[in-house]
């Protein structure tokens, strides 16, 4: 059978590790070669299929680190009971292969080009694909103001730390809470994400920002609430939940 | 233990099979709930995921699609759901 459909399906298609590089004690990026890899966008993800020798298979989808243009990295958090994220996270390295399907995503995206100042609001990993929209900013030379509010248990747990230092000024401001411990003589938030919280470090609404929130469903729902009683339209926010399984 | 509210994802986490599915980008494309009428980006429904994929109206919490993939078929509901623009 002929036909668009048919020919535009995606399928699965082979990927290999080339390199890994540990974040935190419990996130790592690994970054893949893609044979035929068209680019992608700043918040896409990926489906990683992971096959066993008995022919089980499991997938999850994992949110594109890199910057368009700057290859294919995954920042992948270990969940301790889950099937996929052990593996990449403490067994994967250089040349595994592996299964792809992506990139995906035509909502959680911004391409560098859109002028409105923008709020990143990440809980733990829910940073990787806010990341790709800094680097994105960055790469692209935007000038749209950018601000990240970045949620972490410890200071441990901050993936990106340097990166994001380094990358902060020239219009891109980042903002950190630690919600379980906070070092000594830290200057940062240290509570989880709230109305008055987002109230401090967030555009007014006046501005109309493009606002992008990652992280579980519990921290979108506190993001997304606050920033609706902030005055924000529903229709600035957009949201990606991270699974509780991994 | 886990509520149902910790296991909610949403419309971005269909982009793959919706993919495989259509052939296209859907998660930003709209689709109108025949419960109540509500219309959203597919990205912002409410998605829960288990043997297969229900795809709930984030308004009326009505399934608007259900998924089932096995045996190397495709079991797709859409009765829950208007329209769905694609393209």
């Amino acid at each position: 059978m002929a036909g668009a459909a048919v020919l535009g399906r995606l399928t699965w298609a082979p990927a290999r590790v080339s390199d890994t590089v540990v974040e935190t004690p419990r996130v790592r990026t690994l970054e893949l070669e893609v044979p035929g890899w068209a680019g992608h966008r700043a918040g896409q993800h990926l489906d990683v299929r992971l096959t066993s020798e008995d022919g089980y298979q499991a997938q999850r989808s994992y949110s594109i680190a890199s910057a368009p243009g700057d290859g294919v990295a995954l920042t992948v958090e270990r969940l301790d009971d889950g099937e996929v994220s052990p593996y990449l996270v403490d067994e994967a390295r250089d040349g595994d292969e592996l299964e792809v399907r992506g990139p995906i995503g035509g909502y959680f995206v911004w391409d560098g080009d859109e002028p409105e100042p923008v709020l990143l609001v990440a809980g733990g990993s829910g940073i990787v694909p806010l990341m790709a929209m800094a680097r994105q900013r960055a790469r692209a030379g935007s000038s749209a103001p950018m601000r990240l509010l970045f949620s972490s248990r410890t200071i441990e747990d901050v993936v990106y730390r340097e990166e994001l230092d380094s990358l902060a000024g020239d219009g891109f401001e980042v903002f950190h809470t630690l919600t379980r411990e906070q070092p000594p003589g830290w200057t940062g938030f240290g509570r989880r994400i709230d109305r008055d919280l987002l109230d401090e470090v967030s555009w007014p609404a006046s501005e109309r920002p493009r606002v992008y929130v990652c992280g579980s469903t519990r921290f979108v729902d506190a993001a997304a609430d606050g920033l609706l009683e902030l005055g924000y339209e529903a229709g600035w926010i957009r949201t990606e939940r991270f699974g509780a399984t991994g | 233990m886990t509520g149902t509210a910790e296991l909610k994802l949403d419309g971005n986490a269909v982009g793959g099979i919706m993919l495989e599915l259509f052939g296209i980008e859907a998660t930003a494309m709209p689709c109108i709930c025949a419960g109540c009428g509500a219309r959203e980006e597919v990205a912002r429904l409410d998605v829960y995921t288990g043997a297969g994929i229900v795809i709930r109206c984030c308004h009326c919490e009505g399934v608007m699609i259900r998924i089932v993939q096995g045996s190397g078929r495709t079991w797709l509901d859409l009765s829950g759901t208007a329209s769905l623009v694609l393209g």
